[in-house]
């Protein structure tokens, strides 16, 4: 195997256990930081705002981007859309340590993604199920996310999207070595990555839960459904107090097993973001990307 | 006991790396988690991260006092950061290891790399660097330097302490661990 794609794989597990912070300004990267978060994510508006926005929404100015490089010293990523390898080439230039190819985005192109096998830097891609996470990691992702809901606060759909994909990775464990070339026809995927999941009842690269993720019991919810980490998006500089929800968040994200630190952690921290019931919205990011 | 710092990082990849030697281990997770620990794995992953939650969960003054014990402790990116008694812009974390490290000493994830060297009288070892840092200086004459790799020391032994700027956990060689493990508890 190629030895930079080892290498990008490694760095998403150096991520595990954390929390992955979007942040839209310097000020907030620090902040971010300051609370434990083991990434940060440039982007120029925060999805609950690119969703009230609506119109085309794009890769992020690379100044803004570099500013943020410049303001903390933990992995910055930055998202561009599904396809646009050009964009993907700019973050590349100017050295981001992980891609988003995201379907929060307006996507580029609505048959292919980008080849990401062609780059050197890194790709965390989104999924809703095992056959999208297998298809993203054959075109060379190195991590991969759940899609959940974007900018809704509602974390229903990032639920749905793990336990189809843990289920889903069950019932290859368990099928019969000669069932798995049917199930690789099925999921529309390369052999090869059944196989991986069939032997090691787990995807190849770190999972992480993303969409929807507001409270620190929202985080460990998810990790309890098998996130090895987690995103929160508009979640928490859409809040009252975010540096002390952030703090929050990444405590229950390494406590998330013990109820009694979850309580601690969960007591007042002021408002929580509104957020939108996610049937409620017209448009699904989710659906973006296949 | 061996305890594995497990607040944030790639702390399954150290037990794992156990599970294959027999050696027993918990997971450190909170100040209760300490009781009965002999020697300590601090991991690889974010060590702003880590050292945030060390403070935070009541674990930094503990672990402190465990390592100025004796207690054998080895340090992988991260936990060598969190061990350096001097981090270069920065305060120090548990300290400890009288070095003076660089944290992404080689920049970005672009800068990642791996090469196959010797740590002390171990030959032929797979190192694997990620975002990676190394030791600028040694701060006292009897701190063992194991490592050097194109001009910069990446691997150091003072006492109990064992220092790498590298992932043994990624790779499937357990020898470092095993070298780990004969340190006397």
């Amino acid at each position: 195997m190629n030895d930079r794609y080892q290498l990008n794989k490694e760095l998403a597990q150096m991520l595990k256990g954390g929390v992955i912070m979007d942040v839209t300004t310097p000020e907030q990267a620090k902040i971010a930081e300051a609370a434990g978060a083991c990434a940060v994510m440039a982007l120029e508006r925060i999805p609950a705002d690119i969703r009230a926005a609506g119109g085309v929404s794009r890769m992020s100015d690379p100044a803004m981007i570099k500013g943020i490089q410049e303001a903390v010293s933990i992995p910055v990523m930055a998202k561009c859309r599904i396809g646009h390898f050009a964009e993907a080439q700019i973050l590349e230039a100017i050295e981001i340590d992980y891609i988003d190819e995201s379907e929060v985005l307006s996507p580029a192109d609505d048959v292919y993604h980008i080849d990401k096998t062609k780059f050197r830097v890194p790709f965390v891609c989104g999924a809703k199920d095992l056959g999208e996470a297998l298809r993203r990691i054959a075109e060379g992702a190195a991590m991969i996310r759940t899609k959940g809901e974007p900018g809704t606060g509602d974390v229903v759909q990032a639920v749905r999207h793990m336990r189809k994909m843990q289920s889903e990775i069950a019932r290859l464990t368990s099928m019969r070595e000669d069932e798995l070339y049917e199930a690789a026809k099925q999921l529309q995927v390369p052999y090869d990555l059944v196989q991986y999941v069939h032997e090691n009842g787990k995807l190849p690269v770190v999972n992480f839960a993303a969409g929807g993720v507001a409270t620190p019991a929202d985080a460990a919810l998810m990790m309890q459904l098998g996130a090895e980490g987690v995103f929160v998006g508009s979640g928490i500089f859409r809040s009252g107090d975010p540096a002390k929800r952030a703090a929050a968040i990444v405590k229950a994200v390494t406590n998330y097993n013990d109820p009694s630190v979850l309580a601690e952690v969960s007591a007042s921290l002021g408002e929580a973001m509104v957020g939108i019931n996610a049937q409620e919205i017209a448009l699904l990011m989710a659906e973006r990307g296949k | 006991m061996v305890g594995i710092l497990a607040v944030q990082g790639a702390f399954a990849e150290h037990a794992q790396m156990l599970d294959r030697l027999g050696a027993a281990y918990t997971c450190i997770r909170q100040k209760r988690d300490l009781v009965g620990i002999e020697r300590l794995i601090l991991p690889g992953g974010e060590s702003t991260t880590q050292r945030r939650l060390l403070c935070d969960l009541g674990l930094l003054v503990p672990i402190r006092e465990m390592i100025a014990s004796g207690m054998p402790v080895m340090g992988t990116c991260a936990g060598l950061i969190l061990l350096a008694d001097e981090v270069a812009d920065e305060e120090r974390c548990l300290g400890g290891l009288p070095v003076r490290v660089r944290r992404n000493a080689y920049g970005r994830q672009l800068g990642s790399f791996s090469v196959v060297g010797e740590i002390g009288s171990i030959n032929d070892y797979p190192m694997r660097f990620i975002r990676a840092p190394y030791v600028e200086t040694v701060l006292q004459p009897d701190v063992q330097v194991l490592n050097i790799t194109d001009g910069r020391i990446t691997a150091v032994q003072y006492k109990h302490i064992l220092g790498l700027a590298f992932h043994p956990e990624l790779t499937e060689d357990d020898r470092l661990h095993q070298y780990f493990l004969s340190f006397s508890a």
